[in-house]
């Protein structure tokens, strides 16, 4: 399957589509509030940009410096390759202590790791704590959304999976109840668990510390009760000095969500007493990718989503139809050059409008690099089989101007000329739901030869 | 000041009025404009489609009809977008360069080249404004929605002037029309959906007329007015300018 189908097989449900756009545009309006409620926006966006890039440049020094910080904070620092690598540092972790069960903060990266499938085939018991997380584990989904994990389910949906699983009562839907009934059920988790595990949204290079942003304080619950706690990480998630996340922390809630910060912005610096810290640094890919110049500043990306919720693509079609674990524009330009999967046509599921370019808060080039990735033999393959030839021709075409004009009026006159019928078929993409241009008898070179007297 | 008319292929074969608007909206306003009659397409839709290394002589031939010019004009956000961009190539690196820098999208032209402050034309009419993206946030012909900056638009500015021209205010200021070039055909389902959101949003907002800087995305829209049977329209800018009557 490519994204071309199951975004149509998305957008079958005229309903739900419409629902689904506006829920994301909604955040949308509420990042648009909030950010224009700080007029140093753009400055702050490209003093982000211009930091991580420097990161980026640097990154090599800026990793070592982190380690040789943390663990001087008395952190255990491991590096991972690969995802496999990660899932079997964080397996032997766990193996050293006899835990056998782990609470889990959202993690894009150990989406990306397949971390959970590796420790549940190991018997290890593993929660998601986000609600939103814990909602798609519970329905054994993939999250649709880097942020908001389960927008796309409604209420009436989750309701039904929460009776089903962890015995709601049926047929209530109410947001609070629902939230509630998550809370106690997770609670019991937080309790038994021997091991917690979060993701980490920036790392300084500075102290050796990792700072971790969530909005039900679920890290930090899970880090305070396990006497085992454990840093998931990307190379990339670097930054020099503790006063940068002065502008990363604004810029980072006010993208995702609208909010002026996220309610919980947890620092882990080292083990609390008697307890032990591990940070695990993965590549699965980011040396790759940050040796491709063009491809480079997707690196930057501090995962905030609003390049998913400015999409007009993925508002209409829903993270689960790209296929990869980081969905939207961010997700069509990493999951090419990244480990990851996906749809191969990713970087065709959009139409180039350049939103996200503007929305983003490090101010990545997306809309030119998915207009770079277009230009890999595989993936335009993969968007669109047989193409090749058309393009050549036209190709040919536009650089024979006689031929050129000879061929479009012809192809007016066709147009002109040709039952209806012999026109809109099903092969005629464009006409299934839209009529084609009026052909005009005259182009515009033919009026203009006639009109102002020259050949 | 010699000037030459780019008129993007779809809108010579399909849209002459538009090109015809545009040539005589520029010679009202005092100005000599050339056709070059060997220019074809950008190059654009096979680019976009991934097979940008077959442009090179599309590049060539359209570098060809539009050397020696001061000033470049055309009609359309995307195109000039396009040129402006994306053409490369080391061959003619000064010669792409040139062009570069002299080509302008017609809002662009009228508003920093010539700096029009009056347009003579009428046109009582409630119309929608559709901001093509390419011509918004690749020429910025005005500042996107997501942009924290003060506000402005060419395109408006110039249709400000239209006497009894009512602009509507949409839902969605800037929200692509889906079209998307030959993401149109290979992603229809999305494209349609899309579009007929934007319609929506100017139906809604009682927009008798759409009109924008490109006319690709009014051909998609009035693709599917059409089809709908709907009673709103849908005109490129610079007919509106040129003092087309409603
Ligand atoms: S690419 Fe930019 S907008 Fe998208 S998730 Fe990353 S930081 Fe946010």
């Amino acid at each position: 399957m490519n994204h071309s189908q199951s975004s149509e097989k998305f957008l079958r449900d005229k309903q739900r589509t419409g629902w689904h756009d506006a829920s994301l545009w909604f955040v949308r309006e509420k990042r648009d509030a909030v950010a224009k409620a700080v007029p140093e926006w753009e400055t702050l966006r490209t003093l982000a940009s211009e930091i991580k890039q420097q990161v980026l440049s640097d990154l090599d020094q800026y990793l070592i410096s982190f380690e040789k910080n943390a663990q001087k904070n008395g952190v255990h620092v491991h590096w991972a390759r690969d995802g496999k690598t990660h899932n079997e540092i964080v397996f032997n972790i766990l193996q050293k202590h006899h835990a056998r069960s782990l609470v889990k903060s959202k993690s894009m990266l150990t989406e990306e790791c397949g971390l959970n499938e590796f420790l549940l085939a190991n018997d290890i018991e593993v929660i998601d704590t986000d609600l939103g997380e814990r909602i798609v584990q519970l329905a054994e989904e993939p999250p649709s959304h880097i942020v908001m994990p389960a927008i796309h389910k409604k209420k009436a949906e989750i309701g039904e999976l929460f009776h089903q699983t962890i015995g709601t009562e049926k047929g209530n839907s109410d947001p609070a109840y629902l939230t509630e009934a998550a809370r106690q059920h997770l609670r019991e988790k937080f309790l038994r668990a021997e091991a917690a595990l979060t993701g980490v949204n920036f790392a300084i290079a500075e102290t050796g510390g990792v700072v971790v942003c969530t909005n039900e304080g679920n890290a930090d619950m899970g880090v305070h009760l396990a006497p085992l706690q454990i840093h998931s990480m990307g190379i990339e998630k670097i930054l020099p000095r503790a006063e940068h996340l002065g502008i990363f922390l604004r810029l980072l809630a006010r993208s995702a969500t609208g909010q002026l910060l996220t309610t919980y912005t947890s620092h882990y610096h080292r083990p609390k007493p008697g307890g032990e810290m591990h940070i695990i640094i993965v590549d699965n890919g980011r040396s790759e990718q940050l040796g491709q110049e063009k491809f480079r500043q997707s690196l930057c990306c501090i995962r905030c989503g609003a390049c998913m919720n400015t999409c007009p693509v993925y508002r209409r079609s829903g993270g689960h139809s790209y296929g990869s674990v980081i969905p939207g524009p961010i997700g069509s330009i990493l999951t090419p050059g990244m480990p990851i999967g996906g749809h191969p046509d990713l970087p065709f599921a959009s139409t180039l409008c350049g939103s996200c370019n503007d929305v983003c808060p490090v101010k990545i080039d997306i809309h030119q690099q998915l207009y770079h990735w277009r230009q890999h033999s595989e993936i335009r393959q993969a968007a669109a089989p047989g193409k090749k030839r058309l393009m050549q021709f036209a190709a040919w075409l536009f650089s024979h101007p006689q031929a050129y004009r000879l061929a479009g009026k012809t192809a007016r006159l066709f147009l002109r000329m040709l039952p209806r019928k012999a026109i809109y078929h099903r092969w005629n993409h464009w006409g299934l739901s839209r009529e084609l241009p009026v052909a005009p008898r005259e182009s515009f070179r033919e009026w203009y030869d006639k009109n102002e007297g020259k050949k | 000041m010699k000037v030459a008319l780019f008129v993007p292929c779809y809108i010579d074969q399909f849209y002459p009025q538009v090109a015809i608007a545009t040539l005589q909206l520029l010679r009202k306003l005092e100005i000599t404009v050339d056709f070059p009659r060997e220019q074809t397409c950008c190059g654009q839709p096979i680019a976009n489609a991934g097979y940008e290394h077959y442009t090179a002589a599309t590049v060539r031939n359209f570098c060809e009809s539009f050397s020696g010019y001061d000033y470049i004009v055309g009609p359309s956000g995307s195109c000039v977008f396009h040129v402006k961009h994306h053409f490369h190539g080391e061959a003619n690196k000064a010669g792409i360069e040139q062009i570069q820098k002299n080509i302008y999208e017609l809002s662009e032209f009228l508003t920093d080249v010539l700096k029009v402050e009056k347009i003579d034309a009428q046109f009582p009419e409630k119309v929608g404004l559709h901001q093509s993206c390419h011509g918004l946030r690749g020429l910025r012909l005005g500042n996107s929605s997501e942009q924290v900056v003060a506000q402005y638009s060419k395109t408006r500015r110039l249709l400000e002037m239209v006497e009894g021209l009512q602009l509507v205010d949409l839902d969605r200021p800037d929200e692509c029309c889906g079209f998307g070039g030959t993401f149109a055909v290979s992603q229809a389902a999305m494209s349609t959906r899309i579009g007929e959101d934007r319609i929506a949003d100017h139906q809604r907002n009682g927009a008798a007329v759409i009109t924008a800087t490109d006319m690709s995305c009014l051909m998609h829209l009035d693709g599917l007015l059409r089809r709908q049977k709907s009673n709103i329209r849908v005109m490129h800018f610079a007919e509106i300018l040129n003092g087309a009557t409603s």
